[in-house]
């Protein structure tokens, strides 16, 4: 069994199967490959179907589990955990829904740990090795490393190919803190094994993991503390944002601890003992288990970059151009590698850059795409295109029109009033710059502004767009209805009284 | 164009908005310690100094010498020994000095002057304790001995200020420091009271903030279309009220407003309407709610809190937080001295409001406008204000006093006007003379 899974797990051996298979023979090599996949998660995945579909030979090698972190340990467990946690929260507020009294509503946690691990075998096979077998990609299982700019070597195969694609993704950062490695702790990769429920779990990180399961793990009935070093969650977000997060976590019964770093941790009498510092506040907390979530670290070492001329650096991963080119011509890097956003959509949308650049003489350019991402707590906090202080760095005029999710009837309906919608334009133009979106379903409602821009369609004609009634999208329409609204001057406004007026006769 | 120079009496109205002001002042009478000059915080027993509330006592003072209610020679007696005790207070890097190069802590023991509570050194308070000051500098202007080292020790007090250090190497100001931990993490960000500071410390002849930082800061700015309503946003009212305390921005832009065809003076009214709109349409259903009962701002509250209403609603209620519009956090928690200090932006909805404070919760400006009440919290007891606060705080009552008489004769406002520090800090922020607001 694989150390990042529950060893004897049904539903983990399930997943195995697809991902690891236990008897999974390589194929023999052939004399040359179109393009060598380095990495079998989300960018590799992609990357690999695509350019098969499209009649390459293609290989892929994979040196842990096809699926990569977003199937594994990233973005299909958190969210089937995500889904459990907030139906145990809608039952303790239940009252907002029922007009009666709380039911009660303690969480059984290993019974949503299990559906975790079951929904994720399940949604596995779309990833699974088999499956890319049957779609003609030759997939190796092992550990790859370049021999030359032309060949890879894994399991003792070398693979001769025109292009490559380095896709082998990040991990979690291992944190600067005396003595967590003796003390132990989990990450995103082992965080998902747990079967009991941690009675005190302190979170180390409020970026988007971390604050995602400090909400599940605090709704599922661990006591949380989270611990984020700098004033705000989410530090590329909205102030606004970030502050109603803050509150819902609190509203939720987590300690949060802002400004407040971790400065050792020892394992004494069976419990962690956690040394916080918030500038001269010093106070050591107990708790049966610390997550860590403080960042990403590219998984480049042991590629022999080296020996294919590829540079890249222990933080940054492989350093690329605008063309997802790397330093040597004919290979290439897509996904968490390789990018700054570490989202498994942007690994997504590299992979298909990359097939097109790679293999039929593209130049679609990485700075050309838009890029939506979604923290998933509750609400959820989604964002597309410029933040306000990027606008004004670059020399345009913006205005930002707001809509309290209050002001849509589906979201008082379904008690879900708390967020906004802001969508920032152009000053003196309706062309969308940009959106932050806080609500219960943000993660849905952006990709409407993400399409808005892509497409290049302004304000003006979203608010055209019949929305269905009631939904809480509909707050949208209504940041264009706001816009339509700006454009009636008091000239326009004096000839609509004028022209009614004579109509009346 | 708005309604200017009310005065008070020209309300039709039973309640006593005369009294209110006088009740404002004679807080920073009740609550100064004479001997150093310094204010408490709140009208709480045993309530430390707060120097933003002496700061204001220093402007509140000069209200009471014109209204009336103190003579000069008290508010420069006053105001002197706060300035000498300011001068001649340890500064430094011990932990419990009074300050430390130029800026003060947050807190200090209303006896000694020395530090509490482990509390930051804070530009923001500083900045308003330095405006009360220079206040007092334009104010006492009679070649006495008194008001000539009134003017002496302002004019040294806001010079040894070191707003470059501050600043740091960022082009951002800090909010606060600690003697052992450095510089607190959080600087400004987005469209906040630090305009005072910022204005004060690019004023500065000897240790000026850096002209950059205030384009720093202001890039940060959120330029938004709220309820048909186009502002500066900021979701707690007190924040577009403060800098004005001193500062008469009508008609004048830096290069945000003048790009945006509007002014902070108009800003604040817009912020002022957003506040009656956000209660009109109370999003919550918090009791007491509507066209003349607003005012959502940072303060106290009923404390941290749950309950449960019937119907089911479970209600989180909070202590002391920066509560704002739209987005909260908001539980209920009305501020009537928030409302009253908007009275120079928008007095055609205040005086409404504080008539509707006078009938519906008589309670709240029985002995001055109460810092907050909460209709929705259940104390138990009947009666419709629910939780009221137990205390009155320096930080409400000054607003209420300077705008009151910055609405009726546009003191502090005038007074200011000749003041270097703030000239030189307009005109370093870029504020001209502006062609308006295009939306009044």
């Amino acid at each position: 069994m694989n150390p990042t899974l529950l060893p004897g797990d049904a539903h983990d051996a399930d997943l195995l199967a697809h991902v690891r298979p236990p008897d999974w023979v390589n194929p023999v090599p052939a004399r040359c490959y179109n393009l060598v996949v380095l990495g079998g998660g989300t960018a590799g995945l992609v990357t690999a179907v695509g350019a098969a579909g499209l009649g390459a030979k293609v290989a892929l090698v994979e040196k842990n589990l096809m699926g990569g972190d977003c199937l594994n340990f990233g973005c299909v467990p958190s969210k089937a955990l995500l889904r459990s946690a907030r139906f145990y929260a809608d039952v303790a507020f239940s009252g907002k829904f029922t007009g009666g009294d709380p039911l009660p509503s303690e969480a059984d946690f290993a019974a949503a740990m299990e559906r975790m691990r079951r929904l994720r075998a399940q949604l596995a096979r779309r990833d699974s090795a088999q499956r890319l077998r049957d779609l003609g990609v030759d997939v190796f299982l092992g550990t790859a490393a370049f021999v030359d700019p032309r060949h890879v070597e894994v399991a003792g195969a070398k693979l001769a190919f025109k292009k490559a694609v380095i896709a082998t993704g990040s991990r979690a950062a291992q944190p600067a803190i005396e003595g967590i490695e003796e003390a132990g702790y989990l990450t995103n990769e082992t965080v998902f094994n747990l079967t009991v429920r941690p009675r005190r779990l302190l979170v180390i990180g409020g970026g988007p993991l971390g604050s995602e399961l400090a909400q599940a793990f605090c709704r599922l009935g661990s006591q949380v503390i989270i611990a984020h070093q700098t004033p705000y969650f989410l530090p590329d977000e909205e102030r606004d944002a970030a502050e109603i997060l803050a509150y819902s976590l609190r509203r939720d019964g987590i300690d949060v601890r802002l400004n407040t770093e971790v400065k050792s941790v020892v394992r004494q009498d069976g419990e962690k003992r956690a040394r916080l510092v918030n500038y001269d506040q010093d106070e050591t907390i107990a708790v049966d288990e610390i997550l860590v979530g403080v960042g990403r670290a590219p998984n480049v070492e042991g590629l022999n970059l080296e020996a294919a001329g590829v540079e890249y650096d222990l933080k940054h991963g492989v350093r690329v151009n605008d063309f997802l080119q790397t330093t040597r011509p004919g290979i290439y890097a897509a996904g968490d590698v390789a990018l700054a956003q570490k989202y498994t959509h942007m690994a997504d949308a590299t992979a298909r850059l990359v097939i097109q650049n790679a293999l039929f003489l593209g130049r679609k350019r990485l700075s050309s795409l838009v890029v939506p991402w979604c923290t998933y707590t509750d609400p959820e906090i989604a964002h597309v295109g410029i933040y306000v202080d990027e606008a004004r760095e670059r020399g345009f005029r913006m205005k930002t029109f707001t809509v309290p999710m209050s002001e849509s009837d589906r979201a008082v309906l379904d008690g879900d009033e708390e967020g906004f919608v802001k969508i920032h334009v152009r000053e003196g133009t309706d062309t969308i710059l940009g959106a932050t979106i806080v609500a219960r379903h943000a993660g849905e409602m952006i990709n409407e502004i993400s399409l808005a821009m892509v497409a290049g369609i302004g304000l003006k004609t979203v608010s055209q767009v019949i929305h269905s009634y009631p939904t809480q999208a509909e707050a949208i329409r209504k940041a264009g209805d706001a816009y339509i609204r700006t454009r009636l001057t008091p000239f326009l406004a004096s000839l609509s009284r004028r022209w009614l007026a004579w109509s009346r006769g | 164009m708005v309604p200017r120079g009310h005065d008070l009496d020209t309300l039709p109205a039973v309640m006593d908005l005369e009294q209110l002001e006088r009740n404002a002042v004679g807080y920073f009478l009740r609550a100064g310690n004479p001997a150093n000059g310094l204010i408490a915080d709140s009208s709480r027993e045993g309530a430390p100094c707060s120097i933003a509330a002496t700061g204001l006592g220093l402007s509140a003072f000069i209200v009471g010498v014109e209204r009336g209610y103190l003579t000069r020679r008290e508010a420069a007696e006053r105001t002197l020994a706060a300035l000498r005790f300011f001068r001649d207070s340890p500064q430094g890097e011990e932990p419990d000095a009074t300050g430390y190069r130029g800026f003060y802590y947050h807190f200090l023991d209303l006896a000694t002057g020395r530090r509490i509570w482990d509390c930051e050194l804070s530009m923001i308070d500083t900045a308003i304790l330095i405006a009360g000051i220079l206040s007092g500098g334009c104010y006492f202007s009679a070649p006495d001995d008194d008001e000539r080292e009134i003017r002496e020790i302002s004019k040294f007090l806001y010079e040894r200020i070191d707003w470059a250090w501050a600043a740091r190497d960022l082009a951002v100001v800090s909010m606060g420091w600690k003697p052992k931990a450095g510089f607190i993490s959080y600087s400004w960000e987005g469209y906040s009271e630090a305009l005072l500071l910022y204005l004060l410390g690019l004023g500065s002849p000897t240790h000026p903030l850096p002209a950059e930082s205030y384009r720093a800061w202001t890039t940060t700015y959120q330029w938004e279309n709220l309820y048909d309503i186009e502002l500066l946003f900021a979701g707690p009212l007190f924040i577009h009220q403060l800098s004005h305390l001193w500062i008469d921005f009508r008609g004048i832009q830096d290069e945000l407003m003048r790009d945006m065809r509007s002014d902070y003076f108009e800003n604040s009214r817009r912020a002022t309407r957003v506040q009656q709109q956000y209660a009109l349409r109370n999003p919550k259903g918090f009791k007491g709610y509507g066209e003349n009962c607003w005012g959502v701002t940072a303060g106290p509250g009923p404390g941290f809190v749950s309950q449960r209403e019937k119907g089911g609603i479970a209600r989180q209620f909070y202590g002391y937080v920066a509560r704002g519009v739209p987005f909260g956090p908001d539980d209920g928690t009305l501020a009537p001295w928030a409302v009253a200090a908007s009275l120079p932006f928008a007095p055609e909805i205040v005086l409404p409001a504080l008539q509707h404070f006078q009938d519906a919760y008589p309670q709240v400006v029985k002995d001055g406008l109460l810092t907050s009440f909460n209709p929705t919290f259940d104390t138990g007891e009947t009666g419709p204000a629910g939780w009221l606060s137990p205390e009155h705080y320096g930080l409400d009552q000054g607003p209420v006093a300077i705008m009151f008489e910055n609405h009726r004769s546009g003191l502090l406002w005038n007074l200011m006007r000749e003041c270097p520090a703030l000239v030189r800090g307009l005109a370093r922020a870029g504020f001209r003379k502006g062609g308006g607001s295009s939306m009044r």
